[in-house]
């Protein structure tokens, strides 16, 4: 039983994406690295399911460490 | 340097040569050995308490005595004058940078007997223990007696001591090492201990100054007068104030133990106009560490000896302290009962379990206060720098996970449920909460239950137990260890059942702490750790619990 939503989820994906990249506009690279660890926050207690949150980052940490 | 006079203890000679073996040897008159000694001999157990000083803790030390703590301290007489002596406190702050991020209350629930800590300087604990156990004819406290030999056979312990009038040899049916994070006895039997060692380097500037300080311990992340790390400052007596400064990782020592550069960064803190003494100062690292087996054969670890944590979360005195009340209620059923060894290995059993809990929450502390790698650093600033705006982030600030009572969640000794649906009710191996209650006078459930079994069964009204059930639980008995009959109701409304004390649930909390219904019933261990709970009395299973807690586990 997968909880982590894989398949698309956002009526709008290309506005969704560029609100993420735009936000970082103008910051460092050490204050674009705060603001993320922010978000991940943010959004980790806003989904609340711990399940979740751990395939989310089993996943993310496959997809930065892939050759 | 420092206002307490440290007492000086009378040393004795040694024994006679020949002297018959004693059933236990606590090795370390320290906060540990001396709670235990004073909880053997309230349940009848002699003990001989070795120590290789004359006098109590250099240093303030272990200053955060907690709830649990000071429940046990009351049940051997000396709380009241920790109490008396001590900062009561049970708020806690956290700023970062030059403002307050939050504030956490200990002590959300009323009409607890005890507050959520104590402060008071580690000598005065002691020595009001040793005070105690002066008057205490079956502990023989030995100052001056330094155990330099350990060694072991199938049923006893020998302990070689040298004192100024020359070694002798002490044979034990019980060795326990109280003996310190540098334990004589861990190291005479070459037992591992390991863990996790830090690296950053922590001062410690315990001054006297007086202050209009609030009774709160305050955390500082960044603040103005240390930028780069953290700080933080309790209350002791005395006005003593306890500062920890983080130095971080490539801070000399030498040069931090100046007196002058002490005193810079307590300027830079307290402004130009503030004076104080030096009281004690400690320049310290730490590691999280721990034995593997705390019971090996006739020898028992407790304390810093068996494991030891960071200091954040006030877990090493009061973690000891746990320890020898686990232990005490078991030796006394195994030396004056005959229980078996097996009851001795639960208590390396749930202490181990206890150990771990202890330093995964330290673990976790220190890494949010000293994080180890870059990563953890942004996630660590990111939540300080959300905590001020957003509620959630505050409660992932971690200035220390302040020391609870552990649950004994996989003890051997545990009865397991027969009805489910227990709401917020203490699980088997959960500590039995405490609640304001009335029986003849004012008491609390912590004092009901303290220091021996304790069958507690719930009623609406006294008459709705049936005289021949409260007789047949009248009848049960665990050996020389005394059993409690407590009936708590909400409305006393007949005379008493012989065997059994009655206690009015005044505030109404002892059946919400609970979960409790008509004829909910707990079986309590001498540590009020919970053995079992059932909904309905049963006089059979009550007398199966308590042969299983003499017994070290089933039969």
């Amino acid at each position: 039983m997968s909880g982590l939503k894989t398949d698309l989820n956002l009526a709008r994906p290309d506005d969704v994406y560029n609100a993420i990249v735009d936000a970082h506009k103008g910051l460092s690279p050490a204050q674009s690295e705060a603001m993320n660890a922010a978000l991940v926050l943010l959004l980790a207690n806003h989904v609340g399911d711990e399940a979740v949150i751990a395939e989310a980052l089993a996943a993310a940490r496959r997809a930065a460490t892939k050759e | 340097m420092g206002s307490y006079t440290y007492p000086r203890y009378p040393y004795r000679k040694p024994p006679p040569p020949g002297d018959a073996p004693v059933p236990v040897a606590i090795v370390g008159a320290g906060l540990v050995g001396l709670t235990l000694a004073l909880d053997l001999a309230l349940k009848g157990v002699p003990s001989v308490v070795l120590d290789e000083d004359d006098t109590v803790s250099l240093g303030s030390r272990s200053i955060c005595q907690a709830r649990r703590t000071l429940e046990i301290w009351h049940r051997l007489g000396v709380a009241e004058r920790v109490v008396a002596k001590g900062v009561t406190w049970d708020t806690g702050e956290v700023n970062l940078r030059d403002r307050p991020v939050y504030r956490f209350d200990l002590t959300p629930e009323p009409g607890q007997r005890f507050p959520a800590f104590v402060n008071l300087q580690q000598y005065y604990c002691e020595q009001y223990l040793v005070e105690r156990c002066l008057e205490q004819p079956l502990v023989d406290l030995r100052f001056r007696h330094k155990v330099v030999g350990v060694g072991r056979s199938a049923d006893r312990a020998y302990v070689d001591v040298e004192t100024p009038d020359g070694n002798y040899a002490l044979t034990a049916a019980w060795l326990v090492a109280c003996d310190g994070v540098r334990s004589s006895v861990r190291r005479a039997l070459d037992l591992p201990f390991e863990g996790e060692v830090f690296d950053d380097q922590f001062l410690i500037a315990d001054i006297r100054m007086r202050t209009a300080l609030p009774n709160v311990r305050k955390f500082w992340f960044h603040p103005p007068f240390h930028p780069e790390h953290s700080v933080l400052l309790h209350r002791q007596a005395d006005d003593v104030l306890r500062v920890d400064f983080q130095l971080g990782r490539g801070a000399d020592p030498e040069i931090e133990k100046k007196p002058e550069n002490i005193d810079r960064r307590l300027r830079a803190m307290f402004g130009p106009d503030a004076a104080w003494d030096h009281e004690w100062i400690s320049l310290y690292t730490f590691s999280c560490r721990t034995m593997r087996r705390y019971v090996e054969g006739r020898v028992v670890f407790a304390g810093d000896a068996a494991h030891v944590v960071s200091p954040f979360g006030a877990r090493g005195g009061n973690g000891g302290v746990a320890d020898a009340d686990n232990l005490g209620w078991k030796l006394a059923a195994v030396l004056r009962d005959g229980a078996p060894d097996s009851l001795i290995g639960t208590y390396g059993v749930e202490r181990l379990a206890a150990a771990r809990e202890n330093i995964r929450q330290s673990t976790r502390s220190t890494d949010f206060i000293a994080p180890k790698f870059p990563a953890s650093r942004v996630f660590r600033d990111a939540t300080l720098a959300l905590a001020h705006d957003v509620p959630f982030a505050r409660a992932l600030v971690n200035s220390g996970r302040l020391s609870r009572p552990v649950a004994y969640e996989t003890s051997p000794l545990n009865i397991a449920d027969t009805s489910t649906s227990w709401g917020v009710a203490p699980a088997p191996g959960a500590s039995f909460p405490d609640a304001p209650l009335d029986g003849n006078g004012p008491t609390s459930m912590i004092e009901a239950v303290a220091g021996r079994f304790a069958i507690v069964v719930f009623v609406e009204r006294t008459g709705e137990l049936s005289p021949e059930v409260a007789a047949a639980i009248a009848a049960l008995d665990a050996g020389s260890l005394p059993v409690a009959r407590l009936l708590v109701t909400r409305d006393i409304d007949s005379p008493d059942f012989p065997g059994w004390t009655i206690l009015e649930d005044i505030g109404n909390l002892a059946f919400r702490r609970c979960d409790a219904r008509r004829f909910t019933t707990f079986l309590v261990r001498p540590d009020q750790h919970v053995a079992g709970r059932w909904r309905r009395i049963d006089p059979a299973a009550l007398a199966d619990g308590l042969r299983r807690l003499l017994a070290g586990g089933p039969a």
